[in-house]
């Protein structure tokens, strides 16, 4: 069922894939073997071919058997289940660690260097510890092919989860806690890359620098929310998502609830930077308090320039 | 026939009360006329489940749109998981055959509290309207799933509260059948009648009827916790007011995991009467049966944590919620050994009910065997919250409960009806509900091995092929239902009449005349010393 000529992905395929195999190995043969036997009685007890039932009361020896037997097959099952699940809670010390933030509906990986990232790029061989936070409701990272899940739940920020990429290449993490309308929209790439390419990579601040300047900052500001999520929640092409479009609103007219009471303002420079900052403090009419959370510490002051500019070009 | 005639006509089905037609049905306290209540009310509720499931197979059919929108999708697979777990599911067999047969299997006119079983149905009635009134009207359908998971069932901008509170008033229904039957079974079996011949279903329903009292209340409980977070935010379970999401799964698990057993008991039950009387042989293992049984709903209790292995439990908690996983497997294995067995050297006839029950069996199995996978801890990492969790617990409670069910309403319609049903067209039903069931559930086994989490509305290409099949499975199922209903309502109007027993079986109901007269025996019978429920000699 999977193929064990090829490195294993992560350094947890084997156990979880022996365990696997050794309960759905034992699990076929009952299977089969109880499917056929109950099948050959319904043929050989057949009422044409045997008229007389011949009544048995039970067996006392084979309850302990059939008891027994299954008992100590379980015990193994349990004990293969439990041997590639152990090494699970324990990451080493040399692990680079790298932090999630998932919010609906989007993840976000943030590195110890400061870069932040919508794609997972890891070195392989190395050890890996991602540090899971969720802003909002529960979420679960999961990385089919490394074997891993964890759930992220919010105000629990110490959880975690670790494992050592094995193989270069692409690999799908999806959010396996549902969250919402856009659930089955949340998940993000892992690539996991040689050693040497992703210290480039990491290391080379100043190649993002460098396109950062020719970048015009229209495009970066629309690279940010792109990479971060707003467009999960807002569209701008006019359609209402979870949030209002971004369709014609820098410089309109914005009916607002705040304090309790509604006003009309103006979409300025100031009102961006408050609706991204404090999303609850000025409700736009028609939408619920609480679906966007601050972005305070994930966004820069120069971010929401960028993303001013950007907003202004969406006409 | 001219005596199977006039049987219906005296009859529970016929014989006036105190009110005629629909009123007769509605004020009756007689336990066999609140079992078919039951059956109409569950069997309508289930066609509304399934036209659900039936459009959510439809949009998965393809990536992308194909039917609704993400928000439409979401909401039907909610809708779809409340109507079948609360409203068929967990009723299902106990408020159906429980309520019809109980008091006909041990001698008895009715059970306990009459009146309290009719208040129960009531129960059932006002939970379901409130949901559908949830569902139908205010800010919006509830879009949580079925297990309204903390915190975002305080954040949803949908209508939560009357679905709630219809869930609470659901499980009051379910109480009050579980106190119900538990004294009738105490107190009113026939002179003679030991606990030791007690038949089987009656001892699943005596299982499933503790559970009902003793873990409902902690789902009320729960409910009514979630209930004043989201009118008064008093913090219990949102981490946003300083609660803890993590003891909202813990406490609705703590319920909904022996919720499964309150559902495959009394399955088990019905299968236990059934093989026995078509192999026309004695039941294989009572005893073993009968402790199997009650250790399933004793140790079924202690696993719920099994729910939870990657919600970030300690890792004690994690091994010691695998380990009972496993133990609970195996008065499982028990009973399936002990019903093959029954089977040896019978005398096996083989009609609709029987086919029901050896299928029932096999999906059983595959459910049972696919939940090792989910008990082990490693594995469980991978498959938790994907497309494999959610055929698991099809193959069990969609296999386990709905096989059994269909193999009981086969098995006791001509009891409860008096009459023939077209067995040639109920075989033709059962194949294709065999195969459409298969080739619906097999593909999502592979889908989670493969990775795919449940609840997408959309999917990436790679898991194209697998969801064609299950959608493909999904019409044969659905024409597999519509000719065996159709088969049934056919035999109740106009199927030839039957006398009181028809597959010669052993247990009580089949003494009286079918269908039963109002106050099921003349005369209580008398067990004597060597009657059995099984006894063929
Ligand atoms: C989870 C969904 C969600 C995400 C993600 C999200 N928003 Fe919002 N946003 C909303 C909702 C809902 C509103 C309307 C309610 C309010 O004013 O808080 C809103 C309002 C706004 C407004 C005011 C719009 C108006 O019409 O007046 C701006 C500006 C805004 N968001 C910018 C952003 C930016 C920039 C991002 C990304 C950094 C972002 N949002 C991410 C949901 C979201
Ligand atoms: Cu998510």
């Amino acid at each position: 069922m999977y193929n064990t000529e090829i490195t294993q992905a992560s350094n947890f395929v084997k156990g979880v894939d022996t365990a696997f195999l050794v309960i759905m190995g034992i699990s076929f043969v009952f299977l089969l073997g109880l499917t056929a036997v109950m099948l050959y009685f319904i043929y050989r007890y057949n009422r044409k071919r045997h008229p007389k039932p011949i009544q048995i009361e039970g067996s006392t020896r084979l309850e302990i058997v059939w008891t027994v037997i299954p008992l100590v097959l379980v015990m193994v099952m349990f004990y293969y289940g439990w041997a590639g699940w152990k090494p699970m809670g324990k990451p080493p010390k040399d692990a680079m660690e790298v932090t999630v933030i998932g919010r609906m509906w989007n993840f976000i990986f943030e590195y110890e260097n400061g870069r932040k990232t919508d794609t997972l790029y890891l070195p392989k061989d190395q050890a890996v510890k991602l540090n899971l936070v969720a802003l909002d409701v529960i979420h679960s990272v999961y990385i089919p092919a490394f074997r891993v899940k964890q759930d992220m739940v919010p105000g629990k920020d110490n959880t975690f989860m670790w494992f050592i990429p094995q193989r270069e290449g692409t690999f799908e993490l999806y959010c396996t806690e549902y969250c919402g309308l856009n659930h089955s929209y949340m998940f993000n790439y892992v690539k996991v890359m040689e050693s040497e390419a992703f210290n480039t990579w990491y290391s080379d601040t100043t190649a993002v620098a460098a396109s950062a300047e020719i970048e015009s900052a229209t495009a970066a500001g629309r690279r940010i929310m792109q990479s971060i999520g707003c467009f999960a929640c807002h569209s701008l092409d006019g359609s209402k998502l979870v949030g209002p479009t971004f369709k014609g609103l820098y410089g309109s007219e914005r009916t607002v609830t705040s304090g309790g009471s509604k006003k009309v303002v103006t979409a300025d420079d100031e009102y961006i930077r408050k609706a991204i900052f404090e999303p609850d403090a000025e409700l736009v009419e028609g939408f619920g308090r609480g679906l966007m959370l601050s972005y305070r510490g994930q966004l820069s002051e120069d971010d929401i320039l960028l993303i001013i500019e950007y907003l202004k070009t969406v006409q | 026939m001219q005596e199977s005639q006039s049987a219906i006509q005296a009859s529970y089905l016929r014989t006036p009360g105190r009110f005629k037609g629909f009123l007769g049905w509605v004020t009756s306290t007689d336990h066999k006329r609140i079992g078919l209540l039951y059956l109409y009310s569950i069997a309508t509720m289930f066609f509304v489940g399934m036209l659900l499931g039936l459009a959510m197979k439809l949009e998965l059919v393809a990536p992308g749109k194909t039917l609704m929108e993400a928000r439409d999708y979401n909401a039907t697979f909610t809708v779809h998981g409340v109507i079948m777990i609360f409203m068929v599911v967990i009723p299902g067999l106990p408020a159906v055959f429980g309520n019809f047969l109980l008091p006909l299997m041990i001698g008895a006119r009715d059970v306990a509290f009459p009146r309290i079983n009719l208040l129960s149905w009531y129960f059932y009635v006002a939970g379901v309207v409130l949901i559908l009134i949830a569902l139908l009207f205010g800010p919006g359908t509830p879009d949580t799933g079925w297990t309204f998971y903390a915190p975002y069932s305080f954040k949803t901008g949908t209508n939560m509260l009357p679905a709630i509170f219809g869930a609470f008033i659901l499980g009051f229904s379910s109480i009050l059948t579980g106190l119900n039957f538990i004294v009738t079974i105490h107190r009113m079996r026939a002179p003679g009648m030991g606990w030791m011949k007690l038949p089987m279903f009656a001892w699943t329903l005596y299982g499933t009827a503790w559970i009902q009292l003793l873990a409902t209340p902690v789902v009320g409980i729960t409910l009514v916790l979630v209930a004043l977070e989201r009118l008064f935010g008093i913090g219990v379970f949102d981490p946003a007011l300083g609660g803890d999401p993590i003891l909202y799964q813990h406490l609705f698990w703590i319920y909904s995991h022996p919720a499964v057993y309150i559902m495959i008991l009394p399955a088990m039950g019905a299968v236990s009467e059934i093989i026995p009387t078509f192999a026309q042989k004695q039941l294989f293992g009572y005893k073993a049966l009968i402790l199997s049984t009650m250790a399933i709903a004793f140790v079924g209790y202690l696993v719920w944590g099994h729910h939870m292995f990657t919600a970030g439990m300690s890792g004690t908690a994690q091994y010691a919620f695998s380990l009972l996983t496993f133990l609970v497997a195996i008065p499982s294995a028990i009973k399936v050994f002990n019903w093959i067995s029954t089977m040896y050297k019978g005398s096996i006839n083989m009609q609709t009910p029987f086919y029901w029950a050896a299928s029932f069996i096999f999906v059983f199995m595959i459910g049972g065997f696919s939940g090792l996978v989910l008990g082990s801890l490693a594995t469980n990492i991978h498959v938790h919250d994907t497309g494999f969790v959610v055929a698991h617990f099809h193959y069990i409670v969609f296999g386990g409960v709905g096989y059994s069910f269909m193999a009981a309403i086969h098995y006791w319609f001509p009891k409860i009806y008096g009459r023939m049903y077209d067995s040639h067209w109920a075989n033709i039903g059962w194949i294709l509900f065999f195969v459409g069931f298969v080739s619906l559930y097999t593909p999502m086994f592979w889908l989670g091995m493969k990775g795919m989490p449940r609840r997408y509305y959309d999917y990436l290409p790679e898991f194209h092929g697998a969801n064609i099949l299950s959608t493909f499975g999904s019409w044969i199922l659905a024409m597999g239902f519509i000719v065996i209903v159709f088969n049934l309502i056919r035999a109740a109007r106009s199927g030839p009449p039957v006398g009181p027993n028809p597959w010669n079986g052993k247990t009580m109901e089949w003494m009286v005349p079918s269908p039963p007269p109002v106050e099921n025996f003349e005369e209580i019978p008398v067990v004597g010393e060597n009657d059995g429920p099984y006894n063929y000699e």
